[in-house]
């Protein structure tokens, strides 16, 4: 028995770009999300944004326009599940979701994997403190409750910490200062692929302007200050509870107090959920992450299985939405809802959107490459911040014959907490690498988050 | 010690809940984890080394917001919305065996 003709797992901008695509062709979409409306991180709490404290609107009219995508989902094609966790996908067709403390399955012909990103673990001593978050963190915060920072600093690089420094400077809430990685070294090699990039103007030209506006209100408010190129980053508590972050910025070492730092290096696909479900994946050297393999209509080798959004590989929202409707109309083409050359046609101007936003991305991704001291860290940096596992017993456990991620994990633990390696693989796989060794992706398993022995044991098998 | 929040101060909420016995005022929509921020700067856990933690994704990503609430353990507070009369502990190390 089907539940669905479809289920989607993720409600971001390719999963609900997906779910009207699939539903205004017919098919039946059943669509899960962790949180209690849709949207994703990006459009988080779009839809209530008028009931919001402060109720003015700083984050500019592409958040905004999220709130038509999520309107959409008012289909009588569509079932939503949210506050509902998928934690297991089984034979490409089952999924086994948790909700309110209960467990279920869900069946489908075909399985479509949204599930967005994270944002980059920035791993340096001290990143473990009361007081050091993520930029993307405090962006929720604003998003979902109108929670500003107070006298933060930003720290770090890539897109989404300009728009963030936009966002708190428009909100009342400027950062003390930012603290930017970015070289000008990185700048020229990058600029290599301006011509390409020109392709997607647009998109250019909102990043430039961001970085305009940061710098009118440095001159106008005179208050933030600017580091570039910088290095060495370093948090201790001080005795009142702020944070002593000190860093290197033209071969001086600074020092600033702060109750808040807020830090950002990119984000990366979340691939708990695709690598569990067992289809393969590859690592992306200039996006420095692994993602799923898939055609270019997201489908993986399991036939079932398709991958959409920042999910399969960093793109941002217009790219994830585009990969949504392409992605869609795949699958229902393999319903038997559309016949192939439908599908193309359909397709057409999707297609050639996603091309031209991914014109963009090799500019970005070289432009906000991670620092290599966030990708294999000092040694004394906590590196699983579950199990607090130092980045010095990594190397210990590296140079005593450890040669994956696996063998250094049933030695030392890491990523064997709580977030199962959110917050650690992609450094480990760092240190390995500056070891010499070249590791695969490292296998999540299932239940991919914690799920209560009580619920597993009370799941209800359907039938057939 | 009480540090102040690391965040600006936002008028008074109008739903109460306890927070290690402390009565705390939070606004609709917000998770545990923001109510946990809004109201200081301090340890939202102590990890089984003892060293302090608080939130740091806010998107369910890192567990490092695990609070127990209403009696039950290592729940992410990120991922869970406030309600009127909530209990709510922040976790000190590793539990006692006693404690259950
Ligand atoms: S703050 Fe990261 S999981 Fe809750």
């Amino acid at each position: 028995m089907i539940d669905a003709e479809l289920i989607i797992i993720g409600a971001g901008p390719a999963g609900m770009a997906a779910a009207t695509t699939a539903a205004n062709e017919g098919a039946t979409v059943l669509l899960f999300d962790e949180q209690p409306q849709a949207g994703g991180q990006i459009y988080r709490n779009v839809k209530n944004q008028s009931n919001r404290l402060d109720n003015k609107n700083y984050f500019g009219k592409d958040y905004l326009s999220g709130k038509k995508h999520v309107d959409a989902l008012e289909h009588e094609n569509i079932k939503i599940e949210y506050g509902a966790t998928v934690w297991r996908i089984e034979d490409g067709r089952h999924v086994v979701w948790s909700k309110n403390g209960i467990s279920k399955i869900s069946s489908a012909k075909h399985i479509l994997l949204a599930t967005g990103a994270q944002e980059r673990p920035v791993p340096f001593p001290g990143w473990t403190l009361p007081g050091v978050m993520t930029a993307g963190a405090a962006q929720i915060l604003m998003k979902t409750s109108g929670l500003l920072p107070r006298d933060a600093i930003l720290a770090g690089s890539g897109p989404l910490l300009y728009l963030i420094a936009v966002q708190m400077i428009d909100a009342g809430a400027p950062p003390k200062a930012l603290v930017e990685t970015q070289t000008f070294k990185k700048t020229l090699s990058a600029a290599k692929h301006l011509p390409n990039a020109l392709f997607a103007a647009n998109t250019l030209f909102k990043g430039l302007g961001f970085l305009r506006k940061i710098k009118e209100a440095k001159i106008k408010v005179a208050k933030i200050k600017r580091y570039t190129a910088c290095s060495g980053f370093r948090a201790e508590e001080s005795v009142d509870g702020s944070i002593e972050f000190s860093f290197d910025y033209r071969n001086v070492n600074h020092k600033i107090k702060t109750p808040l730092l807020l830090t950002h290096q990119g984000i990366v696909p979340s691939t708990h959920l695709s690598r569990a479900s067992g289809i393969s994946h590859r690592w992306n050297e200039t996006q420095k992450a692994f993602q799923p393999i898939t055609d270019l209509w997201g489908q993986s080798e399991t036939p079932t299985i398709h991958v959409a959004g920042d999910g399969a590989s960093i793109g941002g929202a217009e790219t994830a939405q585009a990969a949504g409707r392409l992605t869609a109309l795949n699958i229902v083409h393999h319903l038997g809802h559309l016949n192939k050359d439908e599908r193309d046609k359909k397709a057409k101007a999707d297609r050639s959107l996603f091309n031209r936003a991914l014109s963009i991305r090799p500019l970005l991704d070289n432009l906000y490459a991670p620092l290599p001291e966030f990708l294999s860290p000092p040694n004394e940096t906590i590196v699983c911040r579950c199990e607090e596992v130092t980045a010095s017993e990594i190397r210990q456990s590296i140079a005593e014959g450890a040669a994956g991620h696996r063998q250094v994990k049933t030695s030392l633990r890491n990523g064997m907490g709580p977030c199962q390696g959110r917050m650690c693989d992609l450094t480990v796989r760092g240190i390995l690498i500056d070891s010499g060794i070249n590791p695969d992706a490292p296998r999540a398993r299932t239940p991919i988050k914690p799920i209560k022995l009580g619920e597993i044991a009370n799941l209800k098998i359907p039938p057939e | 010690m009480k540090i102040d929040s690391r965040f600006q101060a936002r008028p008074k909420g109008n739903i109460s809940l306890s927070i290690d016995g402390e009565i705390v005022f939070a606004h609709k929509g917000d998770t545990v984890a923001t109510a946990l921020l809004a109201d200081s700067g301090n340890a939202s856990r102590k990890t089984n080394k003892n060293s302090p933690r608080t939130p740091f994704c806010m998107m369910g990503v890192c567990f490092d917001c695990l609070v127990e609430i209403n009696g039950s353990p290592n729940e992410q507070s990120c991922m869970i919305q406030v309600e009127e009369g909530m209990v709510v502990k922040r976790p000190k190390g590793l539990r006692n065996y006693e404690q259950k």
